[in-house]
């Protein structure tokens, strides 16, 4: 059944970040610079490193119908916003429910439920734990409410891989697609994992900015100053479906899935491989799937997380598989502004990738004063950049703890 | 409206969303108000915590309606 030659598109697009609460509002501030990181005000953070993330702009008790939320983990809330978000924007397609998939993402799942729950059981005893915590905690949540939500009944899917999720859910779509399973896919990444055990383990690792005195500054990919990345929530959603299928209903369409690589570093449970060799193979996987060269790209949003490494290591494996062209590729960091949604990262990328496609503007990389000599790229900064028109394609760049790389590549249509 | 009844219709609420003034004497959990069997625990929960008796697991199954929980609630309390 698989046919590779199958076309997928994207018809539809959500999004609930720390800098909207939806996908306009979202790249408004992406577009201009808005930092969506805060200080973390519960008591509970005093005594840690790291005392601020990137917390949703729009609490989910104010676009959600309380009796539905108080079932549901933040994470799924976040989820099941960004998707309905995204179907409505498709104008929902009148699908058989057999022939309509779901691949939603989570790096973490329900960790804060679990804890809360635990906080209950020490408490109060096993008698109080809540018989929704399953449900709650289990990573595939998110991706089963929402198949509720719509309806869906060819298959409901979770890929895990850390920060890297997200966009391996949209990969999971495409050949969920091309292989005859589904024709409409509902795909996408959230998290909402900040706690302070969450916040304290980062910061074991040593992986959080410690910019305390001055968090909407402390995400800085590519940037001299940068000291690692920041948290964040969130969720991002996409609709895929046949190009058949759209065209048939007359759907709008913002994009082609043109083609995913994926690849693993099998270097390092946490560091990325120093040359980034594992990325650079997603990346020319993804550009050998969609019959692309490097001189058809023309933007790419970058993992970029602002650590000093993982920075360096993606910037090295991008020069490798541009060579000459990377002069002419506007790349952007749009973390410096959302934070690092973790799971979710993929997706809300994805969009902002389509996105800068389809309006052919690139959003700006935030907090870029003092750029990294050994970067080597062009990075949109400042200013929003305008893209040439004509047949495109543009990257999203997404990496994992674990040393899982996923490249996706978006067509002009 | 008994104390307990009011007490009842109040969980109910919080928990499926049901308007108060439907929460009756006869309606079914199940069939009437949107109690599945995971919402029930959280019923059972609350009712233990509010009205200070205990329902085992063994009873539950009897508590149909809400009138049914109101007299074991009574009886208990």
């Amino acid at each position: 059944m698989t046919d590779s030659t199958r076309r997928v598109v994207v018809t539809g697009l959500g999004a609930t970040t720390p800098v909207g609460g939806d996908v306009a509002t979202t790249w408004d501030g992406l577009l201009n610079g808005r930092s969506g990181v805060r200080m973390l005000e519960d008591e509970r953070y005093t005594d840690l490193p790291v005392r601020f993330a990137g917390q949703v702009a729009v609490e989910p008790l104010e676009v959600m119908d309380r009796v539905e939320a108080r079932k549901l983990d933040r994470c799924q809330q976040l989820a099941l916003i960004a998707a309905r978000e995204a179907w409505a924007d498709s104008t929902q397609p009148e699908i058989d429910p057999e022939r309509l998939g779901i691949a939603f993402a989570t790096g973490i799942g329900g960790i804060v439920s679990l804890l809360d729950n635990y906080d209950i059981l020490l408490s109060r005893g096993w008698s109080r734990v809540s018989p929704m915590s399953v449900p709650q905690l289990m990573p595939n949540g998110a991706a089963a409410w929402v198949g509720l939500d719509l309806g869906a009944k060819a298959g409901i899917h979770t890929p895990v891989s850390a920060c890297a999720s997200g966009a391996e859910a949209i990969g999971y779509a495409l050949e969920m697609i091309r292989s005859g399973r589904a024709d409409v896919v509902v795909a996408g990444g959230t998290e909402a994992c900040i706690h302070p055990i969450t916040i304290a383990a980062f910061a074991a690792m040593r992986a959080l900015s410690t910019r305390n005195d001055d968090p909407t500054h402390a995400s800085r990919p590519y940037d001299l100053g940068r000291d690692g990345f920041v948290m964040g929530e969130g969720a991002g959603a996409l609709v895929l479906e046949s190009a058949e299928h759209a065209a048939a209903r007359g759907a709008r369409v913002y994009a082609e899935v043109a083609s995913v690589g994926m690849t693993a570093d099998g270097h390092h449970i946490a560091q990325p491989d120093p040359e980034g060799a594992g990325a650079a193979r997603a990346m020319r996987l993804a550009l050998q799937g969609a019959g692309a060269s490097p001189t058809d790209v023309i933007h790419i949003n970058a993992h970029a997380t602002s650590t000093p490494q993982g920075d360096i290591a993606e910037a090295t494996a991008i020069k490798s598989v541009l060579g000459t062209s990377v002069d002419d590729v506007a790349v952007s960091g749009t973390k410096s502004m959302t934070g690092h949604l973790l799971g979710g990262a993929g997706a809300v990328e994805s969009v902002a990738a389509i996105l800068a496609l389809h309006n052919r503007i690139a959003p700006v990389t935030a907090n870029l004063e003092n750029p990294d000599p050994e970067i080597g790229l062009n990075v949109v900064s400042g200013e929003p950049r305008k893209l040439r028109d004509g047949d495109a394609v543009v990257l999203n760049n997404s990496f994992g703890f674990g040393g899982h790389n996923v490249a996706l590549i978006f067509r002009s249509v | 409206m008994s104390q307990t009844l009011e007490g009842l219709a109040a969980i109910v609420n919080e928990v499926a969303g049901t308007p108060i003034e439907d929460i009756t004497a006869e309606k079914s959990f199940v069939d009437d108000l949107d109690i599945d069997s995971l919402s029930m625990v959280e019923v059972v929960m609350a009712c233990e915590d509010k009205f200070g008796v205990s329902i085992p697991d063994g009873e539950v199954k009897n508590l149909r309606t809400v009138g049914d929980a109101v007299a074991y609630i009574d009886a208990q309390s």
